[in-house]
């Protein structure tokens, strides 16, 4: 089987913005990979780089110095010149952002926009466009599609939107849909309905989805593995489950444990105190060092390498494994 | 959208108002008698004061106002005191030549303007932007009547490029567009400044827009991106800037039009109020008055067409 095969590896990947206080990697030394059909979910706070990071795989950062390795079914995608990334941006990989009230274009009908996508990368005419855009849309549940298609943007709601994007995005049967915070933006009820929507058009397709969060709970509900992202690195990367059960970075701990939940009725939330480093100013060695409860020397002069704790479950952290750790601390 | 035009067209009523207003009392504060000028130097204190019976000139300036009115309404601009011609004909003969001067001038302008502006835009600090920008500049600080005459010295006068005064024809005629040349290029140069430096300012900010990452992340190229998606949104401030400097135009016609002899309302308007033809100048401040009314009407318009959410908002 090809399933051994990353659809999508990223290696050493860095995105850096030239600004008046010197050079910022917002995303630094970043590795993971997707298989196809698997959803990897990216989680952490603002800040942390992730949706920078999820732009730079289609070399949408404007003005950003990105290195490193995005290899696309073994093709590197930062050697592409210009013209060849078009091929790839809307017809292999498609792309949902955050905002569906600012993403789509104010001016155009959501008919045209849909049939713009399909025919950058099909060579079809606009009827037979017109009829993918149809269908696409129907997919997406939007009711009454073909009235929706002369619809412009302000004249639907917000979930209506997202829907017409998710539809543009899945308009030439991509292979692996890059979704940004698709949900943030929206209603819990609406979010839950666009998260089902994708979960749905995921099984029917097969593609693969890299889902940018800071929600926990969207996480638990769609991915099959979770990367968490902090101060431009990711921290943890581990299947849902093993990361929710658990947990092997202090940083995921906290991130975890400052989620409510129904069940623990009187729990009260612990938030990670301190906050995110300037980018400017990053702590020597690990990055979450200054908010870390179980920082130790070394943390404060080497980075930790992401390595593996457990087959699967990787962790940057040099106290891993910390459950372990802190036991074995706790018999001495 | 209609019953916004409707609202629209009602109310310049009372601009049209005010203008009558304005140009009729306009013309009463300059300390030039027509009655005296109509006389002539031999005329005698009673033939002054007939001929100010004539014209109604005795009576109450809201009287003199009202009949103004009555007469504007009924098409009567009244007669010129030079030529003794009907105001409204002659206007009638000018407007032509000026509507004509004006779409050559715009014609190569606007598109020009829109072309270097969109262009600086997408090479944002780049030798090319800047290049724009001081063009730009240059263009709005260098006056009309300075660039006219320089062509009018050197294309037509020395190097014999083009004609020297007067209209050739129709625009469609070779000896139209040749005599149009000079004049068109003169007004068209106070346009391209403003409009170059509004389309590069509003490109700049839709590239920055949201629903342009969409379109990158659709595959679109960036040719495309500007041209199917940037632009259209990023004409609506050009639209308005073009509607607010049409008044720009409108009196840079007037010196155009002096500098090359066009036949034109520009023309006929300083010739009117250098000797005194007061109905004549009141007919020129009319015309051009209205002329800003339906270019600003064209605008609101045209933003309908652009936007397709001000379309519904006036539904």
């Amino acid at each position: 089987m090809t399933q051994d095969i990353p659809l999508i590896a990223v290696r050493g990947l860095r995105v850096g913005f030239h600004t008046a206080g010197g050079t910022v990697a917002a995303v630094d030394d970043v590795n993971f990979s997707v298989r196809a059909g698997e959803t990897l979910a990216i989680v952490g706070e603002s800040g942390s780089g992730k949706s920078v990071m999820s732009l730079s795989l289609l070399r949408l950062v404007p003005s950003a110095i990105t290195t490193g390795e995005i290899l696309f079914r073994g093709d590197d995608l930062l050697t592409k010149p210009a013209h060849a990334m078009r091929d790839f941006r809307g017809g292999r990989i498609g792309m949902i952002f955050q905002e569906p009230n600012t993403s789509l274009n104010p001016v155009q009908t959501i008919g045209d926009q849909i049939v713009e996508a399909i025919q950058l990368h099909e060579a079809v005419g606009k009827a037979a466009a017109r009829a993918r855009a149809v269908e696409v849309l129907e997919l997406t549940g939007i009711p009454s599609p073909r009235a929706r298609m002369k619809s412009y943007p302000h004249e639907l709601s917000g979930g209506m939107r997202q829907r017409a994007m998710i539809a543009m995005a899945l308009a030439c049967r991509p292979e692996l849909l890059i979704a940004d915070e698709p949900t943030t933006a929206l209603d819990v009820t609406v979010q839950a309905q666009i998260l089902d929507l994708m979960r749905e058009l995921k099984a029917n397709s097969g593609a693969a989805i890299i889902l940018i969060t800071h929600d926990l709970g969207v996480v638990a509900e769609m991915a099959d593995r979770v990367a968490v992202m902090y101060a431009g690195r990711i921290v943890e990367i581990a299947p849902v489950t093993d990361l929710f059960d658990g947990p092997e970075h202090p940083y995921t701990i906290g991130l975890l444990s400052s989620m409510p939940s129904i069940d623990g009725d009187s729990e009260t939330l612990t938030p990670i105190e301190g906050s995110m480093p300037d980018p400017l100013a990053l702590p020597a060695g690990c990055r979450f060092q200054p908010r870390c409860p179980f920082a130790i020397k070394r943390c404060a002069m080497e980075a930790p390498p992401l390595e593996t704790v457990r087959p699967g479950h990787l962790s940057a952290c040099w106290r891993a494994p910390l459950l372990e750790t802190l036991t074995r601390g706790g018999q001495q | 959208m209609t019953r916004q035009l409707l609202w629209r067209l009602l109310t310049s009523i009372p601009v049209l108002l005010g203008v009558l207003l304005v140009g009729f009392l306009m013309l009463q504060v300059i300390p030039t008698d027509p009655a005296t000028i109509i006389a002539g130097p031999s005329g005698t204190a009673a033939e002054i004061e007939d001929i100010r019976r004539q014209l109604g000139l005795d009576a109450p300036i809201m009287m003199q106002f009202w009949f103004y009115l009555l007469r504007v309404m009924q098409g009567d601009l009244g007669r010129s005191i030079i030529n003794n011609a009907p105001v409204a004909g002659e206007l009638m003969t000018a407007l032509g030549p000026t509507i004509e001067l004006m779409v050559a001038s715009l014609i190569w302008a606007v598109p020009l303007g829109i072309l270097l502006g969109t262009l600086a835009a997408m090479r944002r600090g780049q030798v090319f932007d800047r290049a724009v920008t001081a063009l730009s500049v240059a263009g709005v600080s260098v006056p009309a009547f300075w660039v006219g005459l320089l062509l009018l010295q050197f294309a037509a006068f020395r190097w014999q490029l083009f004609p020297l005064q007067g209209r050739g024809g129709p625009l469609w005629t070779l000896s139209g567009l040749h005599h149009v040349a000079l004049p068109a290029l003169t007004l068209g140069l106070i346009f391209i400044g403003p409009v170059a430096r509004m389309t590069r300012t509003a490109v700049v900010e839709v590239l920055g827009a949201d629903f342009i990452r969409t379109a990158r992340a659709k595959g679109a190229s960036e040719f495309r991106v500007v041209t199917r998606h940037a632009l259209r949104t990023a004409l609506i401030p050009v639209v308005t800037l073009i509607g607010l400097q049409i008044g720009s135009l409108l009196g840079g016609a007037v010196i155009a039009e002096t500098i090359f002899g066009w036949p034109g309302i520009g023309r006929l308007a300083v010739g009117s109020i250098v000797s005194s033809d007061f109905p004549m100048a009141q007919g020129c401040i009319l015309v051009l008055a209205c002329g800003f009314i339906v270019v600003n009407f064209v605008v609101d318009a045209l933003y309908g067409l652009l936007d397709p959410r001000i379309r519904s908002k006036v539904r």
